[in-house]
């Protein structure tokens, strides 16, 4: 498994406040990586370092310069426009003329089901169908790597099951997809490696059977195992 | 009948009968306020979404110079631009003082303030909540503020219109460097202080009931678009032949 993007010693600071610790972390082609932990323990500064929105304080983080990127938000923005135009517009961004980026666009609102709400206004969707357009968004732009900020944390229950299924089918097509959940069933739905972290500190990185395999993840990380636990109960 | 329901009805009949002076001046006021409303949003704006978004050294420095400048008095605006355009000054070539062009001067440099500090406001803080999404899009800061200045219309829209009556208002600025030269540089806010002050009240109360309409019908207006941004929100957008 080739590495696309690698972390090494980084620490994130806002002010005062240390939000990252001595991280060393890498992501593989292919790999489906979840990060779990209380609320405030990183993860969400972690996924922005390795999208490169937040820069490191110490540390460095290497990346192939050839690697796409995307990033998939809790809340996801929609511009006060049309379905259509809130995919295109990105494609445009990145480069491609703004007839091919609404063709491009009108594709991947048919890969997640929202062909037909193409002329809607992006704002009156429903959570579900704007984090669906979202995705679409986010596919659009051919990704190598998706990042994404607890995707489901906002949607009702068939929401969540329509956002995993798009997801996994992303997956499928070889998308390495990097994940910030609170879900722990939905960790071991989607993720491959599941990474831990408190207090900003990596407490745990390992395979996700062996994450859920209680003995593996008690040897590595007692606070892991305990998180896990609660979670579960 | 006192003297101020005598003028009423006087300003009343003025208003009803089409007055040619009145309309004269009303159409005046409102030439000069929107060519400086224009021109002070078409520089204003752009600034202000950019100054919502860029991070640079000395802009909380910057931003204090711009508030402060939201207080400006229009008397002192109207003063420095009379020094600029007076014969004497770096700008006397042109000959512009005492014409519409330099009330239009100083109302832009009055209203610029007022519209780039508001969009500012506007623009950081869906900037702060949203900004990092449209980053990572590959948006760098200059498109940044285009988009979410375009995606804030409606709320910008407000700011126009806000600028619109900071300068429709306004007396100082407009005297200074108008002169309030009769059927030249007459304005409503310089014709209600001269009538006024020559005891001709019916004239200087039908101006002000006009100038009142006009801050009324401005408010009636914010209204207006606030209502119809919230019903286009569910609105499908036609802005296109339907994806085949």
């Amino acid at each position: 498994m080739s590495g696309l993007i690698q972390l090494k010693a980084v620490d994130v600071r806002f002010g005062p406040v240390t939000a990252l610790t001595d991280v060393d972390l890498g992501v593989g082609t292919g790999e489906r990586l979840a990060l779990i932990g209380a609320n405030g323990s990183g993860k969400s500064t972690l996924l922005r370092v390795l999208h490169g929105l937040v820069k490191p304080a110490a540390g460095s983080v290497l990346r192939d310069s050839a690697t796409r990127q995307a990033m998939l938000f809790q809340r996801p923005y929609m511009l006060h426009t049309s379905v259509l135009h809130n995919v295109a517009l990105p494609l445009w961004i990145n480069g491609s003329r703004w007839k091919q980026a609404k063709e491009q666009a009108r594709l991947a609102l048919g890969r997640v089901g929202l062909g037909e709400a193409a002329l809607r206004n992006a704002r009156a969707l429903s959570g579900g169908q704007q984090q669906r357009l979202a995705l679409a968004r986010a596919w659009s732009l051919e990704p190598h790597v998706l990042f994404l900020d607890e995707p489901t944390s906002s949607l009702d229950p068939h929401g969540k099951r329509e956002v995993e299924a798009l997801l996994a089918e992303f997956a499928r097509g070889g998308m390495t997809l990097v994940f910030a959940s609170h879900n722990l069933g939905q960790v071991k739905r989607l993720a491959t490696r599941v990474v831990y972290l408190e207090q900003g500190r990596v407490l745990a990185d390992l395979p996700v059977q062996e994450f859920f395999n209680g003995s593996r993840l008690v040897e590595t990380s007692m606070e892991a195992d305990l998180f896990v636990k609660g979670e579960m109960a | 009948m006192n003297t101020f329901s005598d003028s009423a009805v006087t300003a009343l009949a003025l208003l009803a009968g089409f007055d040619p002076m009145l309309l004269s001046i009303v159409g005046r006021s409102l030439g000069v306020s929107g060519a400086a409303c224009a021109l002070s949003c078409a520089l204003g704006l752009p600034l202000g979404a950019w100054l919502g978004v860029a991070r640079f050294r000395g802009r909380g420095a910057l931003l204090t110079l711009l508030n402060t400048l939201l207080a400006l008095p229009s008397v002192v605006v109207g003063l420095i631009v009379y020094l600029l355009l007076s014969r004497s000054g770096p700008l006397g070539f042109l000959g512009w003082l005492f014409s519409f062009k330099a009330m239009v001067i100083a109302q832009t440099v009055l209203v610029l303030p007022v519209a780039a500090a508001l969009t500012r406001q506007t623009v950081e803080d869906v900037d702060r909540a949203h900004g990092e999404q449209l980053q990572s899009m590959g948006a760098g800061p200059v498109l940044r503020s285009l988009l979410l200045a375009l995606d804030e219309r409606y709320a910008l829209l407000t700011v126009v219109i806000a600028s619109f009556g900071r300068a429709i208002a306004e007396v100082g600025a407009v005297m200074i460097v108008g002169g309030n030269i009769d059927g030249f540089t007459r304005v409503m806010t310089t014709a209600i202080a001269l009538e006024t002050s020559k005891g001709d009240l019916p004239l200087a109360l039908a101006l002000g009931i006009v100038l009142l309409g006009v801050v009324l019908a401005l408010n009636a207006l914010i209204a207006l678009v606030r209502r119809w941004r919230m019903v286009a929100i569910d609105q499908p957008l036609l802005l296109e032949t339907a994806p085949s």
